[in-house]
């Protein structure tokens, strides 16, 4: 934990952390959950734990949360140990998990309210908290019902708003858009954004990179309980090889003209595909350079059967920094069924 | 605040948030109150010409005090499901995560499932009084009856508490309690007298906590033939300080378990 320069000879300290964890090892019967994670996360900033089901992201968010106590290793969350002071680390974190813990039989209100009288903070202002969560998150007018009735992402806002009832300075959110179609996704990193923007400090688990690239700062690829890469999103794609354009031609007499018109736009060689007829051309545009590309096709009067702006997955990560792709390993899943809610 | 009166506030806001449950979903409370008049009403009349419990005593004014035992003991189930229910939906780790007192989910719990019986009471004994059942001795020695059958029921909550903690999952609870609870009730005094039961069965019978508790409550009603020694068992020469014991005895043990148990609660 680095508490900044509250000795005053360390000079300015670089950011503090507000998570920090060292060595941490869970085993469950016959698995290792997590074999010696590390992480930090410097205050305002957001992490992402990015991995595949059964990779250990669950069970690292519940030792932070003070919900398991690791088997190794320790973790100062917002400057308390988890271990020693469980309560002052509660006191500091809002915790929003995969599975939306919100009570189906009581309102968005009443849950709201229940949370924040359990932090303490009193009828009146529960309520007030309350009524302004619900506002804040676009649930006002569906507060008053019961929160079975709400949609799958209307129960995963009213979770988050639960998370934030206290104000904590550090969020934990593990896979908070896991199970939600794409608009209630797009709704839910709006949310996100906004609660980064105003400062908070925040660990989020994912299994998509798209999600990663959008909120976080840093992202931290873990892969058996292991950290396999660290970087930024840029990072990371740059090291998987980017965005890139398949094109299958109709007819392979086109090749050499499609080649060219592909090499305006490749930052590298244009690669062939599995068959004479597939090309591959890595690029940085975007769909501008995918534009480019049908644009120059068609003034060339090439026939394409098949084209594709392809940008890199969690797959594309993980196979170029394991060699595997994100297989879903049975031994590591039913091992994590206790830690990872897979 | 002290770890107690936090255990207290912080679990009467989940006992409210349970028994804002009892309002939306109705259905259950009806299912609660339905059985126990089916247990008074197939009892009285199934049993009623069979069985004689003494001398100036009807089967049915006996057969009462049994009935509030076994319902209210059974009644127990309910806190078990409803944290085995609450840990599989996940809830439980977002109460984990608050920093609120660790007794407050089992304190709200076994408190909203006294309401549960309180409730459930009033009902057998009306349907009681309509089958000819009647409170013979004072009002305020019925309402110890009625405090000691609470009493008694919320230590057993605790036991269940720890089971639901333990095993989350609702039907294993269900089944699991009926298997204990059911043997509990049946083999003891509840729904026939003691005199039937014979040799080493008599023993268990007579030290049966639920024996005790229902010759209490029946001794409070008014409902024992009057002058007649049913046993010489300590046990049910003092009823009420026997089930108190039991009661003092289950939450010494049970309380810190469960308490214990929650923590390490891990729902997924």
């Amino acid at each position: 934990m680095a508490v900044a320069g509250n000795d005053g000879d360390e000079g300015v300290d670089e950011l503090t952390e507000m998570i920090s964890a060292t060595g941490l090892v869970k085993r469950y019967k016959n698995v290792e959950a997590l074999r010696g994670l590390d992480l930090s996360v410097p205050e305002g900033k957001v992490l992402a734990l990015l991995g595949p089901n059964g990779a250990g992201k669950t069970t690292a968010v519940r030792i932070l949360a003070t919900l398991i106590k690791p088997d190794e290793g320790t973790a100062v969350v917002a400057g308390r140990d988890v271990l020693n002071d469980a309560e002052g680390v509660r006191r500091s974190i809002g915790l929003s998990g995969q599975y939306a813990a919100v009570d189906e039989h009581l309102t968005g209100f009443e849950n709201l309210e229940m949370v924040g009288r359990l932090y303490g903070l009193g009828g009146v202002a529960s309520k007030a908290r309350a009524r302004e969560l619900l506002e804040r998150f676009d649930l006002s007018d569906a507060g008053d019902r019961p929160s079975k009735t709400y949609s799958g992402g209307m129960r995963r806002r009213l979770d988050l708003a639960g998370a934030l009832v206290a104000a904590p300075p550090v969020l934990i959110l593990d896979e908070p858009t896991t199970g939600l179609d794409p608009r209630s996704r797009q709704q839910m990193w709006e949310v996100i954004r906004e609660l980064v923007g105003a400062g908070s400090t925040l660990l989020l688990t994912t299994q998509y990179l798209e999600e990663a690239d959008k909120l976080a700062d840093d992202i931290v690829v873990i892969d058996h309980g292991r950290q396999i890469a660290r970087g930024t999103a840029d990072e990371l794609k740059s090291q998987t090889g980017g965005e890139r354009i398949e094109v299958v031609l109709v007819d392979d007499g086109d090749r050499d003209a499609a080649v060219a018109v592909l090499g305006q736009v490749a930052t590298g060689e244009v690669q062939s595909g599995d068959s004479e007829r597939a090309l591959t051309a890595a690029v940085t545009g975007g769909a501008d350079s995918l534009s480019q590309v049908l644009a120059g096709f068609a003034a060339g009067g090439i026939a394409v059967l098949d084209i594709g702006l392809r940008r890199p997955t969690l797959d594309d990560v993980f196979l170029s920094l394991t060699g595997h792709a994100t297989e879903s390993d049975t031994d590591s899943d039913a091992g994590s069924a206790g830690g990872e809610g897979a | 605040m002290n770890a107690v009166s936090r255990a207290l506030t912080d679990g009467w806001v989940i006992t409210k948030r349970n028994l804002i449950k009892i309002k939306r979903v109705p259905e259950v409370l009806i299912f609660v109150l339905i059985s126990p008049i089916m247990f008074v009403l197939l009892f009285a009349f199934v049993f009623g010409g069979a069985i004689n419990p003494g001398d100036g005593v009807s089967y049915k004014e006996f057969l009462i005090g049994g009935i509030f035992a076994q319902t209210v003991v059974f009644g127990a189930t309910f806190t078990g499901a409803g944290l085995a229910e609450d840990m599989q939906k996940g809830i439980i780790d977002r109460f984990r995560s608050l920093p609120m007192s660790p007794a407050a989910v089992l304190v709200g719990r076994t408190t909203s499932d006294v309401v549960y019986n309180v409730l459930s009471l009033i009902i057998m004994a009306l349907t009681g009084l309509l089958v000819g059942w009647r409170i013979r001795d004072g009002a305020l020695d019925a309402l110890a009856g009625f405090g000691l059958l609470l009493l008694f029921a919320y230590a057993i909550s605790w036991v269940m508490a720890w089971v639901g903690l333990l095993v989350p999952s609702v039907e294993v609870i269900n089944n699991a309690s009926f298997i204990v609870i059911m043997p509990l009730t049946f083999v003891s005094n509840a729904f026939v007298p003691i005199q039937s039961f014979d040799g080493v069965l008599r023993t268990i019978v007579e030290w049966n906590p639920v024996s005790a508790l229902t010759q209490a409550a029946r001794d409070l009603f008014g409902n024992l033939p009057p002058g007649e020694t049913v046993s010489d068992a300590w046990s049910l020469q003092h009823p009420a300080l026997y089930t108190l014991l039991w009661v003092v005895g289950i939450l010494l043990v049970f309380v810190p378990l469960s308490v214990r148990q929650y923590r390490l609660a891990s729902s997924k």
